[in-house]
C-alpha cells in the first residue's frame, strides 16, 4: 500500500488490508535512501545481458528498445548487487555528491 | 434407560457391538447413545464400551458407572477385571463362557441375574473366528429387549456386507442358546 | 426429506461440510479429528463429493493451504484438535484478518504435556483472541446443524470471516446417536454458493495478506474487530433463517430452569446436558438452581448473557480451561469482566473441571453448585477452586 494512500479512516481501507491496484508499489520511491553510491553503465563493456535488471532487488533498471538497461535513481539504493553481478565488470559503483 | 457396560479385549469388538445395538434401536425410533472409552488402541488390552438404549431423549454423557447390565465377550477377563463393579441392584451380567451358570457363580460369586452362553464356540462355529461382537449381541437382546433381531438386520448388513449372513446365523444362535438364571 | 439416522457425530459433520458442497479440504489429521476427515477424503476419493482434497504435511500447512483456497474464492474447510490447532496459531490470526471465510471443527482436545489425546476446552482458548467466530455444540445434532450454518455466516459479506465450530473431543465427537440428516435439495435454498466480494484473479490482480505499516495496521485490525462484533446481527439472522425452515431455533446464550433461580450454572460444551440433569435433581429437592450455556463465545454476547442471568444471587461457572496466574479460566474471566461495573452483581464462584478428559458426572455439577451455594453465603473471597484435585 502506498505510503500516503494508506492515511484513510478505518472504513475506508480495502477489506482485510487487501492493495487492489496491481503495481502499486511503483509510488514508493525508495530511491532517497541511497547510500550515496550508484551504478554507472560502461556501454563500451556491456552486451545487453540483462543480469543487472534480474539481480535487482528493486527496480532501478528499465529495458530500453535498443537493448541496454536505463538505471532510474528513484529506487536504486545502491546495494551494488548489479555491479557484483555483471559477468563483463561493466558495471562501477561510483560517489554521488552530497 | 438402560445402561450397558462391555467388557471385551482389543480386536474382539466390545465397540463394535454396542455400536450396532445403538444403530438398531435408533432405527427402531428409540434414542440410544454408544461410545467407546476411549484411548490408544491396543490389540489384547482389556477395553469397556458403553450403551445408553431410552425411550426419551439421552442428556447424560459420562462414563457408564452403574450399569444395568454388564457384558463380557472374554472369559479370561474375570480373572483380571471386576465385571461386576457398581451393576445395580436386579442387575444382569452376561458372560461368553463355557462353563454353567452354577460353575461360574462358585467362582466368581455373582448375585442376581446371570447369563451364560459359549459364544466363542458359536463364532468359531459359524464364523471360523473367535470375534465374539455379534455373537454376544444375541445373548444381550435375549436378557433385555432393548432391539430385535430383525431390526439388527439393517445395521449387520451395513457393517459386515458379505459376511453379514455368518454374523446374523451366529447372534441368533446365541439368542437361542443364551442361558438365563435369575 | 431429513431423516433420522444412528450415527457417530464426526461422521455427520463430514456428511454436513458434503452437502455444504465445499470446493477445498485441507486437513492434516489428528486424534480425535481424524474421523471427520477421513470420511471426507472417503468422499472425494468416491466421487460422491467434488472438492479437491489437499493432504498436507502438517496443520501449519493446512490452515495455510486453506487460507490460499479461500484467498481464491473456493469454499474451504479444515478440521484439526490441539496440538495441531496450537501449530495452526500464526496461521489463525491471518485468516481473520485477512477476512478469509474458512470453517473449521475444532474437536477439543488438552493440549501437552502430559500427553494427552482427551478432552477440555485449553486448545481453542489459546485462539480466543484470534478474531475466528466461535460456537459450541451440545450435541451431535448441534455439531452438524453449527457446521452447516458457519458457512452462511463466515461467507455473508457483513462478515467474512473464519467460523471454528467446536466440539468436544471423543466425548461427543465419537459417540453414536440419533442425528437427523438432511437432504441435498433441502440445504441448498438454505446455502447458496459462496460470492466472494474480493478474490485473487489473474483478470482482476489484487495483493492480499501485504505489508501493513504502523500507518494502517490498526485500522485494518479495526475492521476485524467492527465486523467480529457485528457478526452477531447476522449469526441471530442465520439461525433465525434455519429455524424457520428446519425447526430447530439456536440462541447465543440458552437458559434452562432459570426462572426463579437463585443459583445459575454457566457451561460451554457437551457437558451442558449432563448438568441439566443435576439441575433437574436438585429442583426436585427444592432447590432453586438453574443453568445457562454459552453457545456464541466470539464474539461474547453480552446483553443476552447479562439477561439470562438476571435475578440470580449466586453464578457457579464451570471452565475446562485454565488460565495459569490468572482468574481461573477464561470463561469465568469473561463473566466476571461482563458484570464488572453492573450495580446489582451476582456472586459469581469459579470452578475448572474435566481437564484432560476427566469425566464429569451428574454428581460433579451438583458438587459444584452445592459448593457455589456455600461460598457465597460466606462470601468466600477466591479466584477459583480445580474440582477433582487429589490432595492424597
Amino acid at each position: 500500500m502506498a505510503k500516503v494512500e494508506a492515511m484513510m479512516p478505518w472504513k475506508d481501507v480495502p477489506l482485510g488490508g487487501t492493495i487492489l491496484e496491481p503495481g502499486n508499489a511503483r509510488k514508493f520511491k525508495t530511491g532517497d535512501w541511497r547510500s550515496k553510491i550508484r551504478p554507472v553503465t560502461d556501454k563500451e563493456k556491456c552486451i545487453k545481458c540483462g543480469m543487472c535488471w534480474i539481480f535487482c532487488p528493486d527496480m532501478a533498471y528499465t529495458h530500453r528498445e535498443d537493448g541496454y538497461f536505463d538505471w532510474n535513481g528513484d529506487y536504486c539504493k545502491g546495494c551494488g548487487i548489479c555491479a557484483k553481478e555483471c559477468p563483463k565488470d561493466a558495471i562501477t559503483m561510483v560517489a554521488e555528491e552530497e | 434407560m438402560t445402561e450397558i457396560r462391555f467388557h471385551g479385549r482389543g480386536g474382539q469388538g466390545a465397540v463394535t457391538s454396542a455400536e450396532l445395538v445403538a444403530l438398531s434401536a435408533i432405527d427402531e425410533g428409540k434414542y440410544a447413545q454408544a461410545f467407546p472409552s476411549f484411548g490408544p488402541e491396543r490389540r489384547g488390552a482389556p477395553v469397556v464400551a458403553f450403551l445408553r438404549v431410552s425411550g426419551s431423549r439421552i442428556r447424560v454423557r459420562s462414563k457408564v458407572y452403574h450399569p444395568d447390565i454388564v457384558v463380557v465377550l472374554d472369559p479370561t477377563l474375570l480373572d483380571i477385571v471386576d465385571v461386576a463393579a457398581g451393576l445395580k441392584p436386579g442387575g444382569t451380567v452376561i458372560v461368553n463362557t463355557a462353563k454353567t451358570i452354577e460353575q461360574l457363580r462358585a467362582q466368581y460369586g455373582f448375585k442376581g441375574r446371570l447369563a451364560a452362553v459359549d459364544a466363542t464356540k458359536i463364532a468359531m462355529e459359524e464364523m471360523k473366528v473367535p470375534i465374539t461382537n455379534t455373537t454376544m449381541i444375541g445373548a444381550l437382546l435375549k436378557t433385555a429387549p432393548l432391539t430385535t433381531l430383525s431390526a439388527m438386520e439393517q445395521p449387520l448388513n451395513h457393517r459386515f456386507g458379505r459376511i453379514a449372513e455368518r454374523n446374523k446365523k451366529a447372534m441368533e444362535r446365541a439368542f437361542a442358546e443364551t442361558t438365563i438364571r435369575e | 426429506m431429513a431423516k433420522r439416522v444412528g450415527m457417530e457425530v464426526s461422521i455427520s459433520i463430514s456428511e454436513a461440510v458434503k452437502l455444504a458442497n465445499v470446493d477445498v479440504i485441507s486437513a492434516y489429521p489428528i486424534t480425535p479429528q481424524t474421523h471427520i476427515v477421513e470420511h471426507l477424503s472417503e468422499f472425494v476419493s468416491d466421487g460422491e463429493l467434488h472438492s479437491a482434497f489437499v493432504p498436507v504435511e502438517s496443520e501449519h500447512s493446512a490452515m495455510s493451504a486453506a487460507l490460499g483456497a479461500s484467498a481464491v474464492g473456493a469454499r474451504t474447510f479444515t478440521a484439526t484438535s490441539s496440538q495441531g490447532l496450537a501449530l495452526m496459531h500464526e496461521i489463525m490470526y491471518l485468516a481473520a484478518s485477512m477476512r478469509l471465510p474458512v470453517v473449521m471443527s475444532v474437536v477439543n482436545r488438552a493440549l501437552s504435556s502430559p500427553i494427552n489425546i482427551w478432552n477440555d476446552l485449553s486448545d481453542i482458548m489459546a485462539e480466543r483472541d484470534s478474531g475466528w467466530i466461535q460456537v459450541f455444540a451440545i450435541n451431535g445434532q448441534e455439531a452438524y446443524d453449527l457446521t452447516l450454518q458457519a458457512f452462511k455466516i463466515a461467507e455473508d459479506p457483513r462478515v467474512l470471516l473464519p467460523v471454528a465450530v467446536n466440539l468436544d473431543g471423543f466425548i461427543l465427537s465419537h459417540v453414536i446417536e440419533p442425528i437427523e440428516l438432511f437432504e441435498q435439495k433441502e440445504v441448498d435454498p438454505f446455502l447458496p454458493p459462496y460470492q466472494p466480494v474480493l478474490r485473487l484473479d489473474p483478470e482482476k490482480p489484487v495483493s492480499m495478506g501485504a505489508f501493513g505499516s504502523p500507518e494502517v495496521f490498526i485500522e485494518v485490525k479495526k475492521q476485524v474487530e467492527e465486523a467480529l462484533i457485528g457478526s452477531q446481527k447476522v449469526v441471530a439472522e442465520v439461525w433465525k433463517d434455519f429455524g424457520q425452515r428446519y425447526g430447530r431455533v439456536y440462541k447465543p446464550v440458552e437458559s434452562y430452569q432459570t426462572k426463579g433461580a437463585e443459583t445459575i450454572l454457566i457451561t460451554m460444551g457437551s457437558i451442558t446436558e449432563t448438568a441439566m440433569m443435576a439441575i433437574d435433581a436438585l429442583r426436585e429437592k427444592g432447590r432453586q438452581v438453574g443453568l445457562v450455556h454459552i453457545r456464541l463465545w466470539r464474539p461474547f454476547p453480552f446483553k443476552e448473557f447479562l439477561q439470562a442471568i438476571k435475578g440470580a444471587k449466586t453464578v457457579a461457572v464451570l471452565d475446562r480451561a485454565l488460565s495459569p496466574g490468572g482468574v481461573g479460566g477464561p470463561v469465568g474471566l469473561e463473566v466476571k469482566s461482563a458484570l464488572f461495573g453492573k450495580e446489582e452483581r451476582p456472586y459469581v464462584a469459579e470452578f475448572v473441571a474435566g481437564l484432560g478428559g476427566r469425566d464429569l458426572t451428574v454428581e460433579t455439577f451438583i458438587e459444584v453448585l452445592d459448593k457455589a451455594e456455600k461460598y457465597s453465603q460466606k462470601q468466600k473471597d477466591f479466584q477459583y477452586e480445580l474440582i477433582g484435585v487429589r490432595e492424597k
